[in-house]
């Protein structure tokens, strides 16, 4: 593993094998190496989902093209989102949250390590599940095939009569080995967020990312349980003959689609709180300011959470729901608008009167700023129910989460990557490389996804291989895919710059960034045992009252 | 960093311009839900470009502050090096955007809730024209049960001036997966959901072609799963009602194609009025000559492609479900021969 | 910067809760959660099945199982302060106590499926009652078989004589399990066999 060989010389297992070395990382359970697997782990994903995504763009470049025949778009387009989802986003947080939590609450390790090797491991599985459907997909049927329901494998498209094979029970039996995983990894960070802190860190002197992720795994609890529910219902459709979901036995296919949105919304917080959280730790370092009104992005955090719970019709307002039921969920869809506001404002109160330093992790948050301002605005337009019933499904939705999604996740954790990347490698990345990366990637991004809200307004819908001519949507299409190529090259670079980097970059120091949180007052990368000496705080910024004993924080606090 | 915001606002207002851009094709073409036709659209339109206002102005407002920030607080190069104060929030503030906001959220709510109510609680005129869709994989069958007419995939509707409305009222049903009946000039997509029935309705008040298409993933076809409203004037639609409601005409020229007709499997899956083929799996063809397109506007409905689609519905529209009946080229000339005279 | 730097003068006492019942808890939030769909989903289908058998043709109030399981609830809650007090015996005794009352239960369901199966001919395929009925009841069932698994090792290792007062920690993280597959066994009862007939 990359990482560890540049990590060997300065740790006590200098010159050994590489098989002792890999075994090492194997059995592993220490948080770290853990967080370390899960990042890279998603990154092999991250390209494999990419690559999905440029063969969906290079089959939809002109109308009525012939790359690919409409099976295995199909099949591109679930697994796309399938592993984009479960396979990039969950677990590249989860890895951050496991390498990162421990660190700044001043914890030696996870609650319960071996459950934290477990649930990787399960993640890990269910990825390969996953993939081995294209080989396994159609049993005995013949040639492998992958799923192709889409990702919220709506029913009844996955009863037997109508998805043969074995290709949907793979999607099926995939997220939930990875979703027994996720609940492992939630109830870890949660019992390690309670009780592992480190002497004086109360509650409310807790790291905004401590915080944020004990929220993401409370969410994690109550939304990843219904969807298992829900793939336990359809296996027992699919396997003993059950009828949850068999609308020819009096079953309903609209009970499905609430099962999966109770998960489907909330998981979608699930994936962008953390990154609410790597924003809050990086924007107030560039800023050389503390996190403006701590107490309420905690609150807004929380009260985000809990909505987030009530709103998950939204989804599906031209399904047929009575009047009050669409007033209800636009109401509740758009009371998430306003916590969510509140952080927004209080990160540009951080920046406010400060002196903004944009170095790539802070470019990459103001990029993060402005895409999910304007993401979250499409969501509310999405969100009143009639214009939803023009706009849903239609390529404006592809449009809103790509927005929040890439824009809104991709660089966030681009901006994480950066920050915290001297800290866990020992090494300083490249800091033109890293420009490149932003201005390619920002490019590429508002290129692909700026242009891609207009072929829904001009009734485009999603999941289609192809399209006829003339109807506008040609040269928009055209140049969707075009934005792609710049976001690869993005990618690329990024790539390449940590590999680079990792070989040769200068060495990094303790706390390159001069920041304040408890990972910057240990080695980089941090011993095994993290701490020497089990810390003690009195503030937010345990560094910072160590670095300004004249006025520390917790004279004000 | 300046650079960078050019982008972005580029970015932005490339988005914002779309918002507008008109379909380059011709009429018969537009497909754009900022073109409403009919009331139900026209509902939608007016709420969509409110809530655009609004969200736009929010933008604008925080978009401003963000960008003011940037420049304005940016690190200059004759930096003392020293820490800026340490503000580490204010309570009015904090109220402040949480209020506005809410007021906000307050405001497009019962805006919305207004336009819910208007389109999906509004009742049914006694004048209205009734029809029930039935979703299939991959292709539209349409019922008027007082008229009693059945076709599919090419819905005509009569048109319904403002002065005295003649809505058309849809019911909503599916025989197999999902579908979702979407076309954006009428009115927003309503799904066909098995097991479950579903209602909307739209009263163009402009004759002419109407495009849509299915909005929700049914399978493999979804893609060519199109729709087309024609919407009729009231003396063009009774014609059509007319000439849908006789029998398919016989006509001894192509007994021969009709007995191919009938003995292969055709009959099993399509219905024939007048004749012994009742099949319910494909479209009726008792009028098939009646309609532009082929299999739900997969192809256009000429000669070539109409034989085309016999000898290989797999050229036409991969993953169909009619299969091949792979007859030799002279039947395969009578049975299409046959086909065209079902006018 | 050093290690040592970091010790500052702490609060006075520092203490944190467990993190042995805090995870239990959570993992309990997350069962509940697995649990809520499956009863929703009973309730949405009640009286929805095409065709019979339908509840109250079949189904008979399993008094006795219920008694039973609720209070190997008391048994286990007796067993723990008794462990903490290093009174093996004690312990042993409640633990098999509560062991025995699983059983049972466990035995009953097993027994009123036989004869739901054989003898009504209902399975998890004959209708929308099977199908709900069969997973809802089966999925309680199965985190009894769990629980039962738990308590026959805890038994062991009691007979053993490996069990100390140093454990009760977690003998007490595990009661929590238990009585949560009580309180759902409540909520099962009220819904499968009083508001479902
Ligand atoms: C990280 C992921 C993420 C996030 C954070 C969001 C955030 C939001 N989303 Fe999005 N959404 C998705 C991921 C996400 N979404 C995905 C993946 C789908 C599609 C799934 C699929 O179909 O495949 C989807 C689909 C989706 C739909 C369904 C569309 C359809 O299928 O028909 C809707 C409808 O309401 C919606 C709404 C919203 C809203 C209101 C928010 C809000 O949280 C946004 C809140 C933020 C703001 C509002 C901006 C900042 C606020 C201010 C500046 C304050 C002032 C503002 C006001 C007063 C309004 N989303
Ligand atoms: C984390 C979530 C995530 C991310 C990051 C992305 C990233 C991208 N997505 Fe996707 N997407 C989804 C989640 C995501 N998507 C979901 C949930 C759906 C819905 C699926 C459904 O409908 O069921 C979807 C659907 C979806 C569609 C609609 C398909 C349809 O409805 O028919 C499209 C179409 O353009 C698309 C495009 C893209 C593109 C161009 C990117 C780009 O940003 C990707 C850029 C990254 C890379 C390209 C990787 C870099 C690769 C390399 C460096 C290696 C070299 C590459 C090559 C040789 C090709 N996505
Ligand atoms: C197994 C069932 C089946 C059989 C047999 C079958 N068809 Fe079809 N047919 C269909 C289906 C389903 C469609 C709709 C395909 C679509 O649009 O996706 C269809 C569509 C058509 C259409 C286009 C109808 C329209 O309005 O667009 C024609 C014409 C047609 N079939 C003719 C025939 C003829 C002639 C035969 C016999 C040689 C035949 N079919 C045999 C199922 C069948
Ligand atoms: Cu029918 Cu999509
Ligand atoms: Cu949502």
């Amino acid at each position: 593993m990359a990482s560890d060989s540049i990590a060997l010389p300065r740790t006590e297992e200098a010159g050994r094998g590489l098989v002792e070395v890999l075994h090492d990382w194997v059995v592993t359970v220490d948080h770290k190496k853990l967080g370390l697997m899960y990042i890279l782990y998603s990154l092999v994903f991250l390209v494999i989902g990419g690559i999905e995504a440029t063969i969906i763009r290079l089959q939809l470049i002109v109308p009525h093209n012939h790359l690919v025949s409409p099976q295995v778009f199909n099949r591109m387009m679930t697994m796309h989102g399938t592993t984009m989802i479960f396979f990039v986003a969950m677990p590249i947080l989860f890895g951050f949250g496991n390498y990162l939590v421990p660190l700044m609450i001043g914890a030696r390790d996870m609650a319960f390590p071996r459950l934290n090797a477990f649930s990787f491991w399960l993640t890990a599985f269910g990825g390969l599940l996953l993939y081995f459907s294209f080989i396994g997909g159609t049993g005995l049927y013949g040639a492998g095939s992958a799923p192709d329901v889409g990702w919220w494998a709506y029913a009844p498209l996955t009863a037997r009569a109508f998805s043969k094979g074995h290709s949907t029970d793979f999607w099926t039996i995939a997220v939930l080995v990875s979703g027994f995983g996720s609940i492992g990894t939630a109830v870890n960070f949660i019992a390690t967020i309670i009780s592992m802190r480190c002497p004086g860190m109360t509650l409310n002197r807790m790291p905004l990312l401590a915080w944020l992720n004990l929220v993401m795994a409370g969410l994690v609890l109550v939304t990843i349980s219904p969807l298992t529910a829900a793939q336990i219902m359809l296996m027992l459709d699919r396997y003993l003959g059950a009828h949850f979901f068999d609308t020819q036995a009096g079953g309903s296919a609209a009970i499905w689609m609430h099962f999966f949105w109770i998960f489907g919304h909330p998981e979608v917080y699930v994936l962008i709180i953390p990154c609410f959280a790597f924003v809050s730790e990086v924007i107030p370092v560039f800023s050389r300011k503390p996190i403006f009104g701590y107490p309420v992005m905690v609150g807004a955090t929380v009260a985000i959470g809990f909505v987030s719970l009530s709103v998950w019709a939204h989804h599906m307002f031209t399904i047929g729901m009575v009047s009050y039921a669409n007033a209800f969920f636009t109401f509740s869809t758009m009371v998430v608008g306003i916590p969510t506001g509140i952080k927004i404002f209080n990160w540009i109160g951080t920046m406010w009167g400060g002196k903004l330093i944009f170095k790539a992790p802070m470019l990459f948050c103001i990029g993060f700023l402005f895409q999910f301002l304007i993401a979250g605005l499409t969501g509310i337009m999405l969100g009143a129910a009639p214009f939803d019933w023009q706009l849903g499904n239609s390529y404006f939705v592809v449009a809103h989460f790509h927005y929040v999604i890439v824009g809104g996740i991709l660089f966030a954790l681009f901006a994480a990557f950066y920050y915290w990347f001297p800290k866990m490698s020992g090494r300083m990345y490249s800091e033109p490389l890293a420009k490149l990366h932003f201005w390619l990637f920002l490019i590429g991004f508002h290129l692909t996804f700026d242009l891609m809200h207009i072929p829904g307004l001009l009734g485009m819908p999603r999941r289609i291989y192809t399209y006829e001519p003339g109807r506008g949507w040609d040269e928009l299409n055209l140049l969707i895919t075009v934005g792609v190529f710049f976001q690869i090259a993005g990618v690329l670079v990024f790539v390449g710059n940590l590999l680079w980097s990792l070989w040769k970059g200068r060495d990094a120091g303790n706390d390159p960034w001069d920041a304040w949180t408890l990972e910057w007052s240990t080695s980089s990368p941090p011993p095994e045992y993290n701490f020497a000496q089990i810390p003690a705080v009195r503030s937010r910024r345990p560094l910072w009252d160590l670095k300004h004993p004249e006025d520390p924080d917790w004279k004000y606090e | 960093m300046f650079l960078g915001l050019g982008v972005m606002l580029a970015g932005s207002l490339l988005a914002a311009a779309g918002l507008y851009a008109d379909s380059s094709a011709s009429p018969r073409q537009v497909s754009n839900i900022f073109k409403p036709l009919s009331t139900p659209a026209g509902e939608i339109h007016r709420l969509s470009l409110f809530v655009l206002g609004v969200t736009g102005a929010i933008f604008v407002v925080v978009f401003s502050l963000l960008v003011y920030a940037v420049v304005k607080f940016r690190k200059r190069g004759d930096d003392d090096g020293s820490e800026p104060p340490q503000v580490y929030g204010s309570n009015s503030l904090e109220l402040a955007w949480t209020v506005i906001p809410g007021l906000i959220v307050l405001v497009l709510f019962l805006a919305t809730a207004r336009v819910i109510h208007a389109i999906q609680d509004a009742p049914q005129p006694p004048s209205a024209v009734e029809v029930t869709v039935i979703g299939h994989q991959f292709w539209w069958e349409f019922r008027y049960p007082a008229l009693g007419v059945v076709t599919a995939n090419e819905l005509h509707v009569p048109v319904s001036d403002p002065a005295h409305p003649r809505p058309t009222y849809l019911t909503l049903l599916s025989a197999d997966t999902d579908h979702s009946f979407w076309v954006p000039q009428l009115n927003g997509k309503t799904d066909l959901i098995p097991n479950r029935v579903n209602h909307m309705w739209i009263d163009p008040y402009q004759t002419g072609m109407f495009l849509g298409q299915c909005a929700q993933y049914c399978g493999t076809q979804h893609a060519k799963m199109l729709l087309r409203v024609y919407v009729d004037s009231p003396e063009e639609f009774d014609r059509w009602v007319e000439r849908e409601k006789k029998p398919a005409q016989m006509n001894d020229a192509v007994s021969a194609g009709r007995r191919i007709f009938e003995t292969t499997a055709c009959l099993n899956c399509h219905a024939v009025s007048g004749t012994v083929a009742n099949g319910l799996f494909g479209p009726d063809l008792t009028h098939l000559m009646s309609r532009e397109t082929l299999a739900s506007g997969a192809a256009l409905n000429t000669h070539a492609n109409l034989r085309l689609w016999i000898h290989d519905p797999e050229a036409l529209k991969p993953g169909s479900l009619m299969p091949a009946m792979n007859l030799n080229d002279q039947d395969l000339d009578a049975l299409v021969a046959y086909l065209e005279t079902l006018k | 910067m050093s290690q040592t730097s970091m010790a500052m003068p702490a609060e006075p006492q520092w203490a944190l809760p467990g993190r042995g019942p805090v995870g239990m808890y959570s993992l309990i939030l997350a069962e509940s959660a697995i649990f809520i769909i499956f009863v929703v989903a009973y309730l949405f289908y009640l009286g929805k099945s095409l065709t019979g058998p339908y509840p109250r043709d079949v189904l008979e109030l399993p008094i006795f199982a219920s008694i039973c399981l609720l209070s190997s609830s008391a048994t286990i809650h007796f067993a723990i302060p008794a462990l903490r007090k290093g009174n093996i015996g004690a312990f042993g005794m409640w633990w098999f106590a509560t062991l025995a009352l699983g059983t049972i239960f466990l035995t009953s369901t097993g027994l009123e499926w036989r004869h739901l199966i054989y003898e009504k001919g209902l399975t998890i395929s004959t209708n929308l009652f099977g199908t709900t009925y069969y997973s809802l009841v089966g999925l309680h069932a199965f985190h009894v078989t769990v629980g039962l698994i738990g308590l026959a090792l805890g038994m062991l290792f009691t007979l053993l004589g490996q069990v100390k007062s140093e454990h009760a920690e977690r003998a007490h993280v595990f009661a929590l399990y238990w009585h949560f597959v009580d309180v759902v066994w409540v909520v099962v009862f009220t819904v499968v066999y009083i508001v479902g007939r």
